[in-house]
């Protein structure tokens, strides 16, 4: 400890080269973190999702619906404690470009289902009880300044038209990672308002089960009983379905990993660099030290230590910055990113990741500088 | 009197392993900043290459993508019958009416994706006059065979020519292998659109594409369907219609790519800042020399910038070659407009790799800007008289 | 410390060769010297002649080519690079012709620094620094960075730091070369009653004859040989 006022000095010693160092390292943090939050929001789904909760669909594809009539069936796997349904609606609020989820969901069901999606008792109430409510997320009514009582249009891409939706409640997610940007309204609503020959039909089955050992056992069993139906089934795990959608995302992960790596490897370069030229100017200091029995190794700790304090710093800073900004500014990149927000885990990976930095940026001037040979080095003129 | 470039270039060399360090640091900003472009510039000219102008594609009225739109068969026909479009050889109107699923297929690597399956006509290559057959032949009407795009066939599981496809509950072969030119047919499949309208049980088409006799004729054609009560659809540029699907992912992936390259930038030119100004520092007593030889703060100001512009440019050089590997490789992403998978290339062109060389020089000529101004600002007796 | 009969500085046959691109340039002959505990010694030569070579063998901050140094009872050949800091730690006090204080640190800072080799307690440590800083009639400029105090005034601050740590031996590089005449009359008292008051044996290069009569003892080298 006693060496610290050394280390601090010395950073001391060029405020603007260390003010320009820390800040380099804080973007480079602050940009790690916000490419690692762009993967993790994708994953928000994985983390809010369920493990006794059971997506049923259509076995080949998402645009087809199963009939409403396997709700019955569906009821009487063991196994299955609930069940809910619902339609993704796909449409988009006064421009293509204002996108989020709605669901038409059987609105009975629905919070028994989903106890992640907090509603006050009074509110829940109105919902159930009007046929043309809707209930919508904190952010989402953040978002358009959506109140209660505010009637919501929405435009339809798979069932054309306008429609209007009261809003009823407003939900909060019961953890941070439940997507707080969706519009839930009655299926009943929609499926009455469909032309005689569309009618009836479900795109996704969400069962409960007693409990997640059984999630494998019931999924098999349901689908063994559609199999040979015109309509047979995929049943899996929410976090399975989830994990299916994020992958077909694509390989986001791994440029967003390219783009990361390079950001911090380009600030390492950056940084050596700037070390071993604060270094360079200080040999006939470190000589000094030196004569008066700093060993090498404690010269060492010294250079290398100021390189490790002053990346902790930046990214200290820059990650800390990073988690500041989205979480105030509750962005979501025009709906795409729902849950946009740094996790601790981001902070902590930034956090190592700046004393790797550190480490390594301290290394070449730490050993140039413990290698020193003393009377040569008090030679040179300064 | 200006100072000779060699006086930077052998500054630069004298110090190796600072210049190597700065450059290649500047060098990743642009990197990545082509990347980022070549990135978007890709995945927007597979579905802008995806359409042509001279074609018209008639979609449900309120839909944005083929797979939420319904045209039913007597309006397909009506549509088909309307004076504007051009006629084949032998006569009958140059239009397709074409069927469109997702279906959840396997990538090579296990994954999961939606795999836009397209019930064609016989119409329908004749229309993309991008495509062409590069191995094997093309299915028989009737038959359960169809044929698949070159980066579906590349990137999906059991898509080679030969295998065989479960699709519908039935199986397929596969005949041949389709070259779309990158566009987003490439990912797709095709097979005969009246066999799949009862296998996939859909009793109504997606869309209806078809080419103008006249591209002036537009907006007549577009007038008279869209006035249609009975029809409800909307008329569209082939082109702009598969543009409009790229625009909201591709500038999210330009807006994302702005955003982090210049955020680097910045942090990139704080590192240049502090090379020039520890060069300058170093060389004081040289620039009191050069000063007291008569050289004006002007040329002592120009001689620093133009070595700062002379290390970025390096880098950015340096970021340009190491992005040409990445040219041509492919990627793939849900195009989140049609929710299917769409294969791309990244593309990086010429204007691509200037602007990162711009982009390196401005970032050495904002870092160099103070510390050469520092340099300039040198009061000569001092300058000479520091150690 | 020092050998049975009082010797603290025990050189025999050493030599020092430097390479300048690959030409050998002998600069140390076979150097005898025998220095006592106690003694004042001065040492002088014309410049090149290998004082602060000799100087930094017996500091412990360069190696002989061939020979041995005894310094305060260890072969300095025979120790490690870290036994050999430690020992610089506790037996030499420098002190440098352009006394290279810490820019960055305090007068009382630098003079602090041989005491964070210690295991004392901070207290402890205050007390030593105000006490050398004292002896050098400084404790007023204790919050003062180098660049305030002139050069003298640097000089005395450098002996501090050279001597908060009690060392066995002070060596001092030409300590007065860098100062006017009167500057250079107030270090060569300090080192002399430093020498005289706490017994410190005292190893000084010099140009200067007026400084040089102040030892007891002058040697001459030349050529790299070593004259009384
Ligand atoms: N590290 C070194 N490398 C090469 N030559 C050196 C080195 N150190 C000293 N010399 C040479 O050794 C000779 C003696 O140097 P030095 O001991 O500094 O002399 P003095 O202190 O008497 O002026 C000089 O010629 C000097 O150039
Ligand atoms: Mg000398």
């Amino acid at each position: 400890m006693k060496y610290l006022r050394l280390i601090v000095a010395n950073l001391l010693r060029s405020k603007r080269r260390t003010f320009l160092t820390v800040f380099s390292i804080a973007i480079a943090l602050f940009l790690f973190c916000t490419l690692r939050t762009v993967i993790t929001s994708f994953e928000a789904s994985l983390r809010a999702s369920q493990a006794t909760r059971l997506v049923v669909r259509h076995a080949a594809s998402l645009v087809f619906p199963l009939p409403l009539a396997y709700r019955e069936r569906l009821a009487q796997v063991p196994g299955v404690t609930g069940i809910s349904y619902g339609n993704w609606f796909g449409g988009y609020y006064q421009d293509p470009k204002n996108q989020f989820a709605q669901f038409a969901m059987d609105v009975p069901t629905l919070l028994d289902l989903f106890p992640e999606v907090v509603l006050p008792t009074a509110q829940a109430e109105a919902f159930r009880s009007e046929r043309t409510a809707c209930i919508i997320g904190g952010a989402l009514a953040r978002k358009y300044g959506w109140k209660l009582g505010d009637q919501v249009p929405i435009i339809g891409t798979i069932f054309p038209g306008e429609w209007r939706f009261v809003v009823r409640g407003i939900y909060t997610g019961q953890t941070k990672d439940v997507d707080e940007n969706t519009l839930f309204f009655h299926w009943d609503y929609l499926n009455e308002s469909l032309p005689e020959g569309r009618r009836n039909f479900v795109g996704i089955y969400w069962l409960r089960i007693a409990s997640p050992d059984l999630a494998a056992s019931v999924s098999g069993r349901v689908d063994a009983i559609f199999e040979n139906s015109p309509q047979p089934t995929k049943t899996e795990t929410e976090k399975a379905f989830q994990a299916g959608f994020i992958s077909m995302i694509g390989n986001v992960q791994l440029l967003l990993t390219i783009i990361g790596s390079a950001i911090v490897f380009a600030i390492m370069l950056v940084t050596i660099n700037t070390m071993m030229m604060a270094a360079r100017e200080r040999t006939r200091e470190i000589a000094v030290l030196k004569t008066l029995g700093f060993s090498d190794g404690l010269i060492l700790r010294l250079v290398g230590g100021e390189a490790l304090f002053l990346s902790l710093l930046g990214g200290a800073l820059g990650c800390g910055l990073a988690a500041l900004v989205f979480r105030e500014s509750d962005f979501t990149a025009g709906g795409f990113f729902p849950n946009f927000r740094v996790l601790p885990e981001t902070v902590l990976l930034g956090l190592l990741l700046a004393a790797i930095m550190g480490f390594l940026s301290g290394v070449a001037p730490a050993v140039q500088a413990a290698r020193l040979e003393i009377a040569s080095a008090l030679r040179k003129v300064a | 009197m200006a100072i000779p470039l060699a006086y930077n270039l052998r500054n630069l060399s004298a110090r190796k392993v600072s210049t190597v360090l700065t450059a290649l640091g500047i060098g990743l900003v642009s990197w990545v900043f082509i990347f980022t472009l070549a990135l978007a510039g890709g995945f927007q000219s597979a579905l802008q290459a995806t359409g042509s102008p001279t074609n018209a594609i008639v979609i449900r009225n309120g839909s944005t993508a083929e797979l939420t739109s319904i045209v039913a068969r007597d309006a397909a026909a009506s549509i088909e019958s309307q004076p504007e479009i051009a006629r084949a050889p032998d006569g009958t109107p140059l239009a397709t009416h074409e069927l469109v699923v997702l279906w959840n297929l396997k990538r090579k690597n296990g994954t999961p994706a939606n795999v836009v399956v397209r019930g064609v006509t016989a119409k329908s290559v004749a229309l993309r006059p991008k495509i062409h057959l590069v191995e094997g032949r093309m299915f028989r009407p009737g038959l359960e065979e169809v044929v698949v795009g070159k980066l579906a066939q590349a990137r999906i599981a059991h898509c080679a020519l030969g295998d065989r496809i479960k699709l519908a509950g039935r199986q397929w072969s596969i005949v041949g292998v389709f070259d779309a030119q990158g566009t987003a047919f490439d990912s797709e499949i095709w097979g005969d659109v009246e066999l799949f309208m009862p296998v996939f049980d859909r009793p109504v088409y997606q869309s209806v594409t078809l080419r103008l006799d006249e591209p002036s004729h537009f907006g007549a054609l577009r007038k008279r369907l869209e006035a249609d009560p009975r029809m409800s659809v909307q008329v569209k540029h082939e082109d702009e219609f598969y543009a409009a699907q790229s625009a909201t992912l591709a500038a999210l992936l330009r807006g994302l790519g702005l955003f982090v390259t210049l955020v680097m930038a910045l942090g990139a030119i704080f590192g240049a800042l502090n090379t020039m100004y520890a060069a300058v520092g170093s060389r004081t007593k040289e620039i009191g020399t050069l000063l007291a030889l008569g050289f004006s703060r002007g040329s002592i100001l120009t001689s620093f910038l133009i070595e700062s512009v002379l290390l970025a440019t390096l880098g950015g050089l340096l970021g340009s070659l190491m992005t040409l590997p990445v040219n041509g490789i492919t990627t793939s992403t849900m195009n989140f407009a049609s929710f299917s998978e769409i294969a791309f290339r990244f593309q990086v062109t010429p204007s691509m790799l200037l602007s990162g060389m711009i982009f390196a020089a401005v970032m050495g000529a904002l870092g160099g800007f103070f510390p050469s101004r520092k340099a300039a600002r040198r009061v000569i007796v001092e300058a000479l008289r520091e150690a | 410390m020092a050998s049975e009969n009082g010797t603290l500085i025990h050189l025999r046959d050493v030599h020092k060769v430097y390479y300048r691109d690959r030409i050998e340039v002998p600069v140390l002959q076979g150097i005898n010297l025998d220095v006592h505990e106690g003694e004042f010694l001065a040492l002088m030569g014309p410049s090149g002649s290998g004082k602060s070579t000799l100087l930094n063998l017996i500091a412990g901050i360069d190696a002989p080519t061939k020979g041995e140094v005894r310094v305060a009872g260890e072969s300095l050949g025979t120790l490690k690079p870290s036994r050999l800091a430690a020992w610089r730690a506790r037996h030499i006090g420098f002190i440098f012709q352009l006394y290279n204080l810490i820019p960055v640190l305090t007068a009382y800072q630098n003079v602090e620094l041989p005491l964070l080799l210690t295991r004392l307690s901070s207290r402890e440590r205050k007390k030593r620094v105000l006490f050398a800083l004292g002896l050098v009639g400084l404790e007023g400029r204790a919050k003062h960075f180098p660049r305030q105090l002139s050069g003298g005034e640097e000089q005395r601050v450098a002996i501090a730091r050279a001597i908060v740590a009690d060392p066995t031996l002070l060596v001092a590089d030409e300590p007065t070369g860098d100062l006017d005449a009167k500057n250079a009359a107030e270090i060569l008292t300090l080192l002399k009653r430093l020498n005289e008051e706490l017994k410190k044996t005292v190893l000084m290069v010099t140009h200067d004859p007026h400084a040089a009569e102040r030892a007891h003892l002058i040697y001459h080298l030349d050529k790299g040989v070593l004259q009384s």
